[in-house]
This record gives C-alpha cells, structure tokens and sequence, in this order.
C-alpha cells in the first residue's frame, strides 16, 4: 500500500467522520463565540480627568498628594507636573519616602522624579498630562502620560 | 379465610417502618458474612466507589497519614459551611463588608462557621500540598496512575484559585489590593511585551486582566465575577475532577503498593496468610479477571480484608480527625477581617495568605517570571514527571528505591543552602536594579532571584541524573529542591519581610508609624 494507493474508505465511515468533525467545529465555535461574553465591549470606570483647583494654591515649590486620585501634583520653577503614585510593578499605591516613592507591597522603589532606583517595577511612575479647565483650574488627565520632565506653565 | 383487605392494609400500616428501611437499605440488617458486607458496599451509591476489598497494605495508617481523605474532608466542611454563609455574603461593594461584618457579630453562630470555612480552606491547601509529596515520595504516579497525578495536579490549582477567590469576597484591605494585584499578575505578559515593543499588537496581559475584572479598574465587575468563580464555577470543576480522582483510584488498582510475594506463602504483619494460586485448568469469571493477576475465587485475594467495615472506619476516622482539627482551630482562632477596602492606601506591608508568600516573594523579583513562567515551569515540571520517570519500582513505599533517601536528604541540603545564600545575599547587595539603573527590564525579568532557583534546581537534578544514573532519583531530587524552595520562601516572606518589603529579622522590629 503506497501513499498513492489510499486504503479504501467506506461511504458509511466516511460520512460519520464527517458528521463527527462538524459536531466538533460547532461546539468549538459555539464556545469561543460564548467566550466572547465575558470579555467586557465596555469598559466602565471613574472619570479620570481629575479637577485639583485654582493654580494659586499651589505655591511654587510645593507638592500636594491627592490619595484617592492616586497622583502627587508637583510645582517647581519650571511649572506643574503630576505623577501618578500607582506603582508599575502590580499596581499598589507607592508612599513618598525621603528621597522618593517607595512601594509597600514588593518592595519598588522610585526617586522623586518617579525612575525606579529599586526593585521589580519596570517601568518609571508615569506623568501625567497637565492642562486647565475653562474656569482656570488645573486638570490632571490621568490617562494620558506625558514624557518625564514635560511641566506646565501657568 | 383469606385475608381481607382491610386486614391487609392495617398489617401493612404495622410493618410499615421495617418496609421503608427495607426498601431503602436492601440488605436491612448488619451484615454478617463477607457476601452481606460486600452488598453493603456495592448496593449504596456513595460507597460503590470503593472496591470490596482492600488490601492491607494500604490500610496502614503510615502509607498515606489518610491526607487525600482529609483533603476531601476539608472540601466537605467548606462546601457546608460555604453555603450557610451564602445566605448571608452579599456580593456587592457597598454591602460586602457589612455583610461579613454581621456574619461575624450578629449572625447566630455565623463567626464560628466563618472560622471553620476559613480553617477548613487553609487546611485543604496544606493538606493538599503534603498530599502531593505523599504520592511523589511513595513513588504512586507511576504506570497505571499517570493520568491520575495530573488529575491530581488540576485539583491542587483549583483549590489554590478557590482559596484566591474566597479570601477577595469579604471586600477589605486584603481583599482589594489582592484583586489590584493579582490581576496585575495577570497582565504583566506586559511586562515582556512592553519590553520588547508589541504590546500595541499583541497584548495577551491585558486581555486577561479584562476577563478578571470586566473593567480598567477593580470595583463591582471584579467583585462579582470572583463570587461567581468562588460558588459556583470552581467548586463545580473541583467536584467533576474529584470524581474523576477516586474513580481512576479505584480503576488503576486501589492504592500503590508493592507487589506481593509470588507465590506460596506471602508474609504481612508478622502472620503468614497462603496466597490465591490460579489453577491451569479452571476458568475464573470476567469479574475476576479485571485487574491484577490472581483472581478472588471461594476466598480473598491475599492479604485483602473486607472494605465494610475496616476502611469505611479509617475514613470515618481520617474525617473526624479533620472535623475535630478545623473545630478547635475554628474555636480559638478567628478569621481576620481587615479595615474596610481603601484604593488610596495598601496596608504595608501588604502580605497574602501564607501559601502566596513564597509567590509574592517571587513577584517581588519580577512580575512576569514571579507571578506566570515560573508557576507554569513548575506546573508543567511536576505534570512531566510520571512521563519521564516511568521504570517501575519503589511503588507504594516511602523511599522505595535504592539510594532515594540518602538523594533526598543530599538535596534538602542542597537546596536549603541555595536558598538561604541567594535571599541572603539579595537581601544585602540588592539586585541588577541597585547596580545598573538603566539596565533594560528584559535582564530583570531574565535574571533574578527567582529563575536562578529554577535554574540552579534543575541543573543539580540533571547532576544527580548523571552522577547517580537514575531519572527517578533526578526526580526525587527536583522534587525535594520545590519543596524546600516553597517552604523556605514561604517562611521567609512570612517571618522576615516588613514595611516595604523589606528585610526584618522579626516583626516586632518593624518601624511604627
């Protein structure tokens, strides 16, 4: 028997095989396609563009944590910048520390312009966008990262 | 005269209570001869799994300490408790905490079976655990029982996501920032895509941190769907893969043991009991012949007791034994419930449950190899091992082959050391981190703590496999080398971590704040 002498195939095997084999793609189908449910088409979450407040309050030199946004805001005398104080690692909040941030959960560590100095996180904590609201307050936007050492001039 | 039928019917109203036992127990008495006590066990659907006889080998308490029993056990006791708790939990962000809060305080007995369902879970993952190296040491995975060892392998990576989705529902501190961080572990394939630039094309992380939590941030859709896994969905698939278990205990032949002296007389316990020889020219029945070679004809296959009543009173014991443990944890230790769920602030130190230290030890190093490559290594090492070590030996006997214990205790060194210098001298000089800042994130997740212990592990296994010639004793070795790894971790991320994850020799040095 050689490859291009095939055994035979009865109609009836034939035919069952076939019928087996698109049982199978249904039900895998069927299953993927109820897969699809779980994963959500919408994302639903908390605004994210955060209002923080005329630029006044915040002397130059200062810096004001905002916990339950998750950011510090930063004015120096170049201008404002926020960082975000969710640590990269695995999302834990980051503590200032004395000469920067510092992660309770594994042990990161930032400095105070947020690089990673220590630790598992890979990647720096990020900036984020700077901007003002019509009626003059500073706006964080934290969903858009900005490059590290970009400031905002009032 | 013929009975009437209103005598009937008032006769049958007398027999009425030995007519309903009968019908419900067939046999309606003790049984009294072997025949009787082998139709206990096979007329009652919960003990048809068990064979009619067993071997009494198997029986010694010292083979298996009963642990996969007790494991069951656990899951029985949860799966009681976890129910009556249900009436209870409210699966919501806003009233969760309360809701455990009133189980605690208010609820009639409600804190002790929170306690129980707690112990009980905690005892299932060691047991489950010690269950695991019970099986390796006694060399029982191998040939009929490899499918069994992976069945087995799925069940402990159940038990350990149902203990993960339990300890996230009563919505506090731990709760919360276990979700935050475990679907971070889910997404840090990031890690690696991010690192080398295709995260934007190919972002397998971040579709599994979706599936956890249903939404970018952790809130009703995680809680939710972590209810539906702890109730429903994981008892459900530990339920199947149980069945799966002791039905395939029961069809690989009972429990490993070793081979019984062939023919003539075989020695158990000091008494010599004559061994079952088949005749040439008898023909013995299909039932007889279903596994194994001699067959029970007229009398027990050697050194067989009957399983009614000896082994259903060592289960009976081996549950109430986990029973009275989980009671009395239960009475003097009470679950921690910690503040409120707080996204500002993670508790610092912020620790998992014991058994995800060693892990969250591991995460410390790096996310990715941490938290996914090397769980799945070691998954997918302890599910190779009935495939690659499969020269019969040693089945049923702790240490049963030559050389096994002086290879085990070598590596319990072995591996001890290892461990102690590598934390030992991550905890003073730091890692790449502190040494190169700039280097690129693929070294770290590259070369850590973590993946040097893989390495080191399985290059001293590959060691012993030459220098001892033997791929069962390479086995015993890795195998020796995990456990020591989990547990020396574990202890360490236990005992030595604080604030910062940093290094404290004790507790009470941590700072106050």
């Amino acid at each position: 028997m050689s490859r291009l002498d095939p055994p035979r195939v009865s109609r009836r095997s034939f035919l069952s095989l076939t019928s087996l084999g698109s049982f199978f793609v249904a039900m895998g189908t069927a299953a993927v396609g109820m897969l699809r449910l779980p994963n959500p088409a919408v994302l639903p979450g908390p605004v994210r563009r955060i209002k923080l407040g005329p630029p006044e309050q915040f002397p130059t030199g200062s810096e004001t944590p905002f916990a339950d946004q998750n950011l510090v805001l930063f004015r120096d005398d170049d201008g404002f910048y926020a960082i975000s104080s969710t640590c990269t690692h695995l999302g834990c909040t980051v503590a200032r520390s004395k000469d920067g941030f510092a992660c309770p959960c594994h042990g990161s560590r930032f400095n105070s312009k947020g690089g990673v100095v220590g630790g598992p996180a890979p990647r720096p904590l990020p900036w984020l966008e700077v901007s003002r609201a019509a009626n003059g307050d500073l706006i964080v936007n934290a969903d858009n990262e900005v490059a590290e050492g970009t400031r905002y001039r009032v | 005269m013929a009975e009437t039928a209103t005598q009937e019917f008032r006769r049958n109203l007398g027999e009425l209570p030995e007519a309903v036992k009968d019908s419900c127990f067939r046999l309606g008495k003790e049984p009294e001869s072997e025949r009787e006590e082998s139709q206990a066990t096979f007329h009652n659907l919960f003990l048809h799994i068990h064979s009619v006889r067993v071997h009494v080998r198997t029986l010694k308490p010292t083979l298996t300490f009963g642990l996969g029993l007790a494991a069951t056990s656990g899951f029985l006791i949860t799966l009681v408790t976890g129910v009556l708790l249900m009436v209870y939990y409210k699966p919501s962000t806003d009233l969760a905490y309360q809701s455990i809060k009133d189980i605690h305080f208010t609820v009639s007995t409600g804190r002790f079976i929170r306690n129980i369902h707690r112990w009980s879970a905690q005892l299932m993952v060691l047991v489950v655990l010690l269950h695991m190296a019970r099986v390796f040491f006694t060399a029982s995975y191998k040939k009929p029982r490899e499918f069994n060892w992976l069945v087995g392998l799925g069940l402990l990576v159940i038990t350990l996501a149902l203990s993960f989705t339990g300890y996230l529902l009563p919505w506090d501190q731990l709760a919360y920032w276990a979700i935050t961080i475990g679907s971070n572990i889910a997404n840090s394939p990031r890690e690696l895509t991010d690192a080398v630039g295709i995260t934007k094309f190919f972002d397998p992380g971040g579709f599994q941190k979706r599936l956890l939590l249903g939404a970018n941030y952790v809130g009703q859709d995680a809680l939710i769907r972590f209810y539906v896994l702890h109730v429903f969905v994981l008892p459900l698939a530990l339920v199947t893969l149980l069945g799966v278990h002791f039905w395939r205990v029961r069809k690989d032949g009972g429990l490993a043991k070793p081979e019984d002296a062939p023919g003539g007389l075989a020695e158990w316990g000091g008494e010599r009991r004559p061994v079952f020889q088949p005749l040439a020219t008898k023909t013995y029945g299909l039932m007889a012949l279903v596994k194994g070679q001699r067959p029970p004809v007229n009398r027990g296959p050697e050194n067989t007791v009957m399983s009614w009543p000896h082994l259903f009173w060592a289960e009976l014991s081996v549950f109430m034994v986990t029973v009275a443990v989980t009671l009395i944890l239960a009475f003097y230790s009470d679950a921690p419930l910690k503040e409120l769920a707080n996204a500002a602030i993670p508790e610092n130190p912020a620790k998992a449950p014991w058994y995800f230290l060693g892990l969250q030890e591991l995460v410390s190093y790096s996310a990715f190899m941490g938290g996914m490559l090397i769980p799945m290594i070691v998954l997918i090492g302890l599910a190779l091992i009935p495939f690659l070590d499969r020269r019969p030996g040693g089945e049923g006997t702790w240490f049963g082959t030559s050389q096994e214990r002086s290879v085990f205790w070598q590596s319990l060194f072995f591996s001890c050391a290892v461990t102690v210098g590598m934390l030992a001298f991550t905890v003073n000089y730091g890692w790449l981190r502190n040494w190169f800042p700039n280097i690129h994130q693929l070294w770290i997740i590259a070369i850590n703590p973590g993946s040097l212990f893989v390495l080191i592990f399985a290059a001293w296994s590959l060691f012993i496999l030459k220098r001892k010639d033997s791929v069962r004793l390479a086995a015993v070795s890795l195998f020796t080398c995990f456990l020591v790894g989990f547990t020396l971790l574990t202890y360490f991320a236990t005992v030595h971590r604080g604030p910062n994850w940093h290094f404290y020799w004790w507790p009470s040095q941590w700072p106050v704040h």
